[in-house]
């Protein structure tokens, strides 16, 4: 047991220092707000990591994986945290990519697995509907064998960043007489631009576009395009959650995030001292990098696992429950320690177009959107309460 | 970064384990605590037999070669059975202060005498007004001719009744709060001048008041430097923290299963309580504290040999976690075990008691966070 980098591990952190050095495209930096960004941006770094193969690393080598161990993984998002980069989005990297290498056809592998890899396809998800949320499995959307097509009519909701979609990943409902809800869904890629879908933006809290309503009618899919059996989309389904959670811990994010809320509370004055200073503020600001540490080594434990050959299981839950908590008191400490200038609304005012009189510091921008938007994370991914049933379900046996 | 145990820190866990559930069981151990003695030195025999005593120290001094992790391991499989004899004061703290800064003379004696098992210590190092800070000392040592002359008063000291020797931080000059003038000694508890109050703890162990009145210590009785001994002082707490993390993590682990499985047998509205979400996702949280304790006490453990900065801020996290995911795990498992919790019959009482005590141990949460708090705005 030992938390030291072997030679080769620290040779390999050189290595991948100086490549982001080199080839970050430093004018985009990260954003907390995905919709300041072009669509173009938001992939730069998925592109320039698919040339040289690094854009998916933790899919199995004949996929185009890099073979790496979880400690250069985990090297891998710490020095991408470094940069604030913006890396590869989930919806085809982690989420649709594992489920066509291990559930798809060769065909399927064939078509999509390439797009995903260099970042040419942008995908999204259709699971959630209006009707079902955390009962996912209550979803109503169907899709009806028509000859070598599926007929797919419905509504899903929260698909994010739809609007930039090439392809999507839709449950459908193929069986409505089987005997559980569970049974009966299947797992159909779709065309984006196939006719009768139509994206419709949704507005949140924090004033951003991010997610939208996608509305299905009479939407004709090749049966070809669905993954796996018919009526089996629940085991893959849940095969995507389980590898969806596993890299939600955010660590190196967070731990980022930590310095430079520290920076901005020694900016900040309380008492006429830099609020970092103040007991009740230092000591908030110490439990959640205390937390942190925990969960960091909950991932450490968890990778390891991984590596003796145990898949994501159950205890991905823990790191979705905590890194999810961890990011929103981090952002809601943010927008604490800026104090008066998280008032304002920083987005209407770049709208309007004026900047002739900056109003309060740069890092007070953004800091109540930014909380705002983190709200979502204990509800996305499988609410953290159902996070909690699998555990006490799967883990605890009750 | 490596987080598997070698071949044989598994073969002395599951040896350990084994041991810890053929002597041990609940009724045992409650006799034994109850007991005149309130310990089993036969059991000490046994793990000296075992050559458990000796896993920590290097073959030069005596020992098997291994190190904090194999005292991990003992604490973790320890703290499954609540055993109360006296690992951490006598192998971890006695043991650390003689590995770090003995003379070869000491090493050849104390730590030979820790590895056969026929030494037990005891650290004395609380004092009634100086609370948790190491350096708050009030007990002083004059220098006498060759020696020294020990005057003061020691707080709780763990294990004492069944010690043969005391470990006795004193102030060799300077004022209560100075961080000079500490001295480290090795006190043969049976010297002229010492006086003890024994009691048994809230959690099991037997403690002692002790009171030194003019007692007279030979030269050779000091560990390491005369009045340079914070650090090491330090350095040797925090290896008994790291070890204690470890212990409180295996109670943590047999209090919530322990819950779990009451939780399935007990029923209420004609259903075992454990089918109810609202004491479900309880469970949960106490299932998920204990994991990330786990990695802090893994944390603690794997960072005692770094420099004194990253030493103490890992260790210092790993107590304000652990510390309160004692008191959460602990407070639930109680709760969730109802009115059968509060009565002494059940071994849940038990293992709350030693994981709401192992909190005041060696700082509590807020002492540790305090630490971390002056160490991290360092930078």
């Amino acid at each position: 047991m030992n938390l030291e980098f072997s030679p080769e591990e620290q040779a390999f952190r050189d290595e991948v220092r100086a490549f982001i050095a080199e080839n970050y495209p430093s004018d985009i930096s990260g954003s907390g707000l995905r919709d300041d960004l072009s669509p173009e941006d938001m992939v730069a770094w998925h592109k320039i990591l698919g040339e040289k193969g690094w854009s998916v690393p933790a899919w199995p080598v004949e996929y185009g994986g890099t073979g790496w161990t979880p400690t250069q993984r985990y090297i891998w998002s710490e020095e991408n945290a470094r940069v604030n980069a913006i890396m590869p989005l989930p919806f085809g990297v982690s989420m649709v990519g594992p489920v066509i290498y291990t559930f798809g056809s060769d065909a399927q592998k064939e078509q999509h697995l390439p797009g995903i890899r260099s970042g040419d396809v942008w995908w999204c998800q259709g699971y959630s509907e209006p009707g079902a949320g955390s009962d996912l499995a209550s979803l109503k959307t169907t899709a009806v064998r028509d000859g070598d097509h599926y007929v797919i009519n419905g509504q899903k909701t929260w698909t994010t960043l739809a609007q930039h979609a090439d392809w999507g990943f839709f449950l459908c409902r193929t069986d409505p007489d089987a005997a559980k809800p569970q049974e009966g869904i299947s797992f159909i890629l779709v065309d984006m631009n196939t006719p009768g879908i139509e994206v419709r933006p949704i507005k949140l809290i924090d004033g951003g576009y991010e997610v939208n309503e996608t509305w299905l009618t009479d939407v004709r899919v090749p049966v070809e395009n669905r993954v796996g059996e018919e009526n089996m989309g629940w085991t893959y389904a849940k095969f995507l959650l389980a590898h969806e959670r596993s890299g939600i811990a955010g660590v190196a994010r967070s731990k980022r995030a930590v310095a430079q809320l520290r920076e901005i509370a020694k900016s900040e004055m309380l008492d006429d001292k830099p609020l970092m200073q103040d007991f009740d503020f230092a000591r908030k600001v110490s439990q959640l990098e205390i937390d942190l540490a925990a969960l960091e080594m909950t991932e450490l434990r968890t990778l390891a696992g991984e590596q003796a050959g145990k898949g994501p299981g159950p205890e991905s839950s823990i790191l979705k429950i905590k890194g999810t908590e961890i990011q929103q008191r981090l952002t809601e400490l943010t927008l604490e320690a800026v104090g008066h200038y998280g008032t304002p609304c920083y987005r209407d005012l770049a709208d309007a177009g004026s900047n002739e009189y900056p109003i309060g510091p740069d890092y007070a921008h953004g800091s109540a959107a930014t909380y705002f938007n983190m709200r979502k994370t204990s509800i996305y991914g499988g609410s953290n309460e159902i996070q909690r049933n699998i555990i006490s379900k799967m883990i605890l046996g009750l | 970064m490596d987080f598997n145990f070698t071949d044989e820190q598994t073969m002395v866990r599951d040896s350990l384990a084994r041991l810890v559930r053929e002597n041990y069981d609940f009724d045992t151990r409650r006799s034994v605590i109850e007991g005149d003695a309130g310990w089993r030195p036969e059991i000490w025999a046994q793990l000296a037999e075992l050559g458990l005593l000796g896993m920590p120290f290097s073959e030069a001094d005596g020992g098997f070669g291994g190190g904090a992790i194999d005292s991990m391991i003992v604490m973790e499989e320890f703290g499954k059975g609540l055993v109360v004899e006296p690992y951490v004061p006598t192998v971890v703290c006695a043991g650390g202060f003689f590995t770090h800064a003995g003379t070869d003379a000491q090493k050849a004696e104390h730590i030979g005498g820790i590895v056969d098992g026929s030494r037990v210590y005891a650290f004395a190092y609380a004092e009634p007004r100086g609370r948790y800070d190491l350096f708050d000392l009030e007990t002083t040592a004059k220098r006498d001719g060759d020696g020294y002359v020990l005057n003061g008063h020691k707080a709780v000291v763990i294990a004492a009744p069944w010690a043969s020797h005391l470990i006795v931080t004193a102030r060799t000059s300077g004022e209560r709060r100075d961080k000079d003038g500490i001295t480290v000694f090795v006190v043969d508890k049976s010297s002229e001048g010492i006086t003890t109050r024994d009691y048994p703890t809230v959690d099991g162990r037997r403690a002692s008041e002790i009171y030194f009145e003019n007692v007279a210590v030979p030269g050779d009785a000091v560990i390491g430097q005369e009045g340079n001994g914070l650090a090491l002082i330090e350095l040797v707490t925090d290896e008994a923290i790291a070890a204690q993390c470890a212990e409180a993590c295996g109670a943590m682990k047999v209090a919530q299963e322990m819950t779990v499985d009451y939780s399935q047998q007990r029923k209420q509205f004609g259903t075992p309580i454990g089918k109810f979400q609202v004491l479900q996702h309880r469970m949960v949280d106490m299932f998920v504290e204990y994991e990330q304790s786990i990695s802090m006490a893994y944390l603690a453990t794997l960072r005692l040999g770094e420099d004194h900065r990253e030493r103490k801020i890992a260790v210092s996290s790993a107590k304000v976690k652990i510390g309160q995911a004692a008191h959460h795990v602990g407070q639930e498992a109680i709760q969730i075990h109802g009115g059968m919790g509060m009565t002494d019959e059940l071994a849940i009482g038990h293992y709350f008691k030693r994981l709401t005590i192992f909190d005041s141990e060696f700082g509590n949460v807020d002492h540790h966070m305090k630490r971390h708090m002056a160490l991290v705005a360092e930078q």
